[in-house]
């Protein structure tokens, strides 16, 4: 009974919507936080009594921007957690935040509601830059929010978004250079991604810009690790840097694929019911799922069982993205192709491990369609 | 059922073909003289009447001879029969042009009064000379303001040959003169010297087409006996016999008789429902009182420029077939037979006349059955003389023997003559030397220049007509005829991708071009092809030789920066769409290539 098991809730407000995020948030004028705790702590205790798992090892506030839940939302939420589960010691609790100044003056009242890492979302230290991305901070403010953070917090991570239209390779060193000044422990380096369903995607689509990519990107990815190294924070997944011990024990759940449960408007899960593993979806429309959970108790809109197949493959597309690889008893995978790749230098296979080289996880996508191709 | 006479003896017949270039006015000229004749009443006529499909009409290419019997009423009280032939009008069709003229006995040599003599004027012009013609010649669009009727005499006279004199200017938009005209096609043009009634029934097939109504409708020239309804008839060259069911003219309406009789043209129906059945240029006549000698000059129409045509959607392989089937009913010359190839699927390997006969039938495939097709590059029909002793015609470079087994390649050649604006003399000059012409003949007249060049055929199907037209600004006019096989050093170029060879862009080139050409193609697909997940090596190779190469280094970086618990069903979305896409990939090697590419590096062929 006493499996791991970590909590996703997601919060899908934001003030605006940034141009380049896909994420499931919306833009809402007003929002009764009693009501949604409510809905928050029904459908955590319909997912208690549905599925297996006992030791919650993580939990992690996402979004949207979680940074504007009043306190008491969150510390609802953890007191629930904490009566319907075991918590294990020292769990990782992270919350999601903007680093506007008013988000900086709630970071106390959040870690008095049991908030004990926050993910600062800076994405960039030039302004000009910042605008364009639609952050409504400037990189003061969020070197400000940082020292706040820092006096707080024994945890943090920052996101940064790099390969940035007209960026320059010499440019982002200069940049990361001065953000490493403030990186401590762990950080998330993401290239920009034009996804679909984005105001970038119709700009990028129409020629306004273009986004550094294929040997381009890579020169920026190449140059990226290569600095983390230098600093002492090598990339222990595609997109995360830590310092030894710092690693997010949160994403290391879903890079491991191990179960977790999503609650809130969008969010997904993996979680074992009766002995079978089964991907879960709840419903993406803020009314409607508070209308649900009201209703039914859950806002679930899919939980369909996972064959052995998919779980392998959704367990390497996960664990191909860690340093350390997957562990794999069991290998069913085409051989020829598993060899080919091996022999192109792309993937690593010892005696229970296969792992990404540096080469192949720059390229993991394509790895993965070869491998399943 | 015994014959009757003819409604107008034969000194009172006159059968005349027009000569014109493309956008000369033929069909607008043919319209003024149907209407002036009475044929049509002012509100039937749409312009060009004689021109049924939509290509021709747009275009302004005859592909079917046409026949349009007129009543003219001359200055002499006299009603005279007038079959107007109207003949296809391009190179291509030459062979269908020349039994077109065959037919008649004089012809209206149509002059644009603001462009002059082009080339493919002046062949047919010798075309009719041939045929004993009495010519007369015609300058027509008189009323643009650009006419210049004295330097379209000039022409008629220094090119043509003719006395410029003779000369008639009209206009076949108003209808300036054209009671000239018809006073001059019965006055100079010479009436049919057919024999009677009770000769032995001789008939030229002129051209058939497929209606379906009524079948296969073949247009004839009674030149001895008659052709009458119930009559038992045999095609001479095909050794076919059949019942005439009906007989009839065009007025242009279709009006039905009993009989044609001598010296008379209109169309037969003879319950034959397929075209290949009715080669042009046969003979008929009757099956119980044979004439001894058949018509001279037939010969079944030889495909002389193949393609193969595929559809872009595999799924459309029926449809294609089903729609090359169609148009094989009205046009015996286009053959068609299937083709595997493993970049671009199931097709259709396809022989057509010429360059313009390719184009219309592609053309009319997408417009006319909604196909989207990729052709691949022209090719000629090579002879290959093995070591054994045999010959092999070859048509479809992927065919081409091992070249040790091969003696000797032989590519046809062509005789062209070329009609320019001086100033562009020096370019297609230039154009001819590149594509191995060799100079026969350079006169001048006026200030235009005519080239003759003998040239081979497989440089022409490439892309020479596109060049030779965005040279000479659209200037300068071309006309061919094919003229004989010679012995070259030809080479088959293949192209591979990863070692494999890709059938569709398998070629035949003069060895002194392979290299040029091969690296051309290297390099359009080094960009074509997406990067992959390992290097590919595109080469150009002659045999096991490789003349060419490129090579496309491996994708460095393809990854999804943020993945989380989120993203993982989205993400295993992507990978299973990634999957489906490959069914539109050829595997070449460890290589998946999209088709896509392929067709791209084809289509940049035409440029």
């Amino acid at each position: 009974m006493n499996k791991p098991l970590s909590l996703y809730i997601h919060w899908p407000f934001c003030l605006s919507k940034c141009p380049y995020c896909d994420f499931n948030s919306h833009v809402a004028d007003h929002v009764d936080h009693d009501v949604w705790l409510d809905s928050f702590k029904t459908e955590l205790s319909y997912f208690k009594n549905t599925v297996e798992g006992g030791r919650v090892v993580s939990i992690f506030f996402g979004g949207g921007t979680p940074s504007l839940m009043k306190p008491f939302v969150v510390e609802g939420i953890l007191t629930h957690i904490h009566d319907l589960w075991e918590v294990e010691a020292g769990c990782e609790i992270t919350l999601e935040a903007n680093p506007t100044s008013i988000e900086a003056d709630k970071f106390q009242a959040f870690r008095e509601a049991g908030i004990n890492r926050v993910s600062i979302g800076v994405q960039s230290l030039n302004d000009q830059d910042l605008k364009f991305l639609g952050r409504t901070h400037s990189a003061q403010e969020a070197i400000k929010a940082i020292e706040i953070a820092d006096k707080i917090f024994e945890r943090r991570s920052l996101d940064l978004i790099y390969a940035r239209p007209d960026q320059t390779l010499q440019g982002w060193e200069e940049e990361l250079t001065r953000a490493l000044k403030i990186i401590k422990g762990h950080v998330s380096l993401y290239q920009l991604t034009i996804e679909q369903g984005t105001p970038f995607y119709t700009a990028h689509k129409r020629g306004d810009f273009s986004v550094p990519q294929s040997d381009k990107g890579a020169d920026f990815y190449e140059l990226t690790q290569a600095m983390m190294e230098r600093a002492g924070m090598p990339a222990y997944e595609v997109s995360n840097h830590a310092i030894k011990g710092q690693e997010s024990a949160h994403n290391l759940t879903y890079w491991r694929y191990g179960s977790y449960i999503g609650v809130g408007p969008g969010a997904h899960g993996r979680v074992s019911i009766q002995g079978q593993k089964h991907a879960t979806r709840i419903h993406c429309a803020p009314a409607i799922w508070l209308e649900r959970v009201r209703e039914k108790g859950h806002g679930l809109q899919a939980c369909d069982p996972l064959s052995q197949e998919v779980q392998q493959s959704e367990a390497l597309m996960m664990g191909l993205r860690l340093n350390e690889g997957v562990h794999i008893e069991e290998i069913n995978l085409d051989k020829g192709r598993l060899n080919h790749l091996i022999e192109e230098g792309d993937l690593e296979l010892s005696l229970y491990t296969l792992k990404a080289t540096p080469q192949g996880r720059l390229r993991l996508n394509s790895v993965l369609s070869y491998l399943y191709g | 059922m015994s014959p009757a006479q003819n409604t107008h003896p034969l000194e009172h017949i006159r059968n005349f073909a027009i000569i014109a270039h493309i956008d000369h006015g033929k069909s607008t000229l043919a319209d003024r003289l149907i209407q002036t004749c009475g044929g049509l009443e002012e509100r039937e006529m749409s312009e060009q009447v004689l021109d049924n499909m939509d290509i021709e009409r747009e275009r302004g290419i005859t592909i079917k001879a046409q026949t349009v019997r007129l009543l003219y009423t001359a200055k002499d009280g006299i009603e005279y029969q007038l079959n107007l032939m109207d003949t296809p009008g391009h190179v291509d069709f030459s062979y269908e042009v020349s039994r077109s003229l065959a037919s008649c006995e004089g012809s209206l040599l149509i002059v644009d009064a603001s462009q002059g003599v082009e080339a493919q004027t002046l062949a047919n012009v010798y075309m009719a000379m041939e045929n004993d013609h009495e010519i007369v010649p015609v300058i027509n669009k008189i009323d643009l303001p650009a006419a210049d009727i004295d330097s379209a005499k000039e022409a008629i006279e220094n090119v043509i040959g003719l006395p410029a004199d003779e000369a008639l200017p009209v206009s076949g938009k108003t209808g300036e003169e054209i009671d000239d005209l018809l006073e001059a096609i019965v006055k100079r043009l010479p009436c049919p010297t057919s024999q009677d009634l009770t000769a032995p029934t001789k008939a030229l097939l002129v051209d058939s087409w497929y209606d379906s109504y009524l079948g296969v409708v073949i247009l004839v020239r009674v030149i001895d006996g008659y052709l009458a309804k119930g009559q038992k008839i045999r095609f001479m060259g095909t050794k076919a016999t059949r019942d005439i069911d009906r007989v009839g003219i065009f007025t242009p309406k279709k009006v039905m008789l009993d009989q044609l009789g001598p010296g008379e043209m209109g169309f037969i129906t003879a319950g034959i429902k397929d075209i290949s059945d009715t080669k042009v240029g046969d003979t008929l006549t009757d099956e119980k009182n044979m004439c001894d000698t058949p018509l001279e000059g037939f010969k079944p129409s030889i495909p002389m420029v193949f393609c193969s045509l595929f559809p872009i959607d595999n799924g459309e392989y029926e449809k294609l077939r089903d729609s090359l089937a169609r148009l094989a009913l009205n046009d015996s010359s286009l053959i068609y037979e299937n083709e595997n190839s493993q970049a671009l699927g199931m097709g259709f390997r396809c022989g057509f006349l010429g360059l313009l006969h390719m184009e219309i039938i592609q053309e009319r495939l997408e417009r006319e059955f909604d196909l989207d097709l990729i052709p691949t590059a022209p090719s000629v029909v090579y002879h290959i003389h093995m070591n054994n002793g045999t010959m092999i015609e070859l048509y479809n470079p992927v065919d081409m023997p091992d070249v040790v087994m091969i003696n000797e390649i032989h590519e046809p050649w062509i005789k062209a003559t070329i009609l320019t604006p001086d100033e562009y003399l020096g370019g297609l000059l230039q154009l001819c030397q590149e594509r191995r012409g060799e100079q026969l003949n350079l006169t001048y007249v006026g200030d235009r220049a005519m080239l003759e060049y003998r040239l081979p055929l497989n440089e022409v199907v490439f892309d020479f007509y596109d060049r030779l037209k965005s040279i000479s600004r659209g200037y300068a006019s071309f006309d061919y005829h094919v003229d004989d096989y010679k012995t070259e050093d030809l080479v088959r170029l293949s192209i591979l991708v990863n070692g494999e060879s890709i059938d569709a862009l398998a070629m035949i080139v003069h060895r002194s071009q392979a290299e040029r050409r091969g690296r051309q193609l290297c390099e359009r697909l080094k960009d074509l092809i997406p990067r992959q997940m390992f290097k590919i090596a595109i080469q150009a190779a002659i045999g096991g030789k490789i003349i060419a190469r490129e090579s496309l280094s491996a994708m460095r970086k393809d990854v999804t920066a943020k993945c989380y618990g989120g993203d993982i069903s989205r993400k295993k979305k992507l990978l299973d769409k990634q999957k489906k896409g490959k069914a539109k990939m050829r595997q070449y090697g460890n290589v998946d290539i999209p088709q896509s590419a392929f067709i791209a590096a084809l289509r940049m062929g035409d440029e």
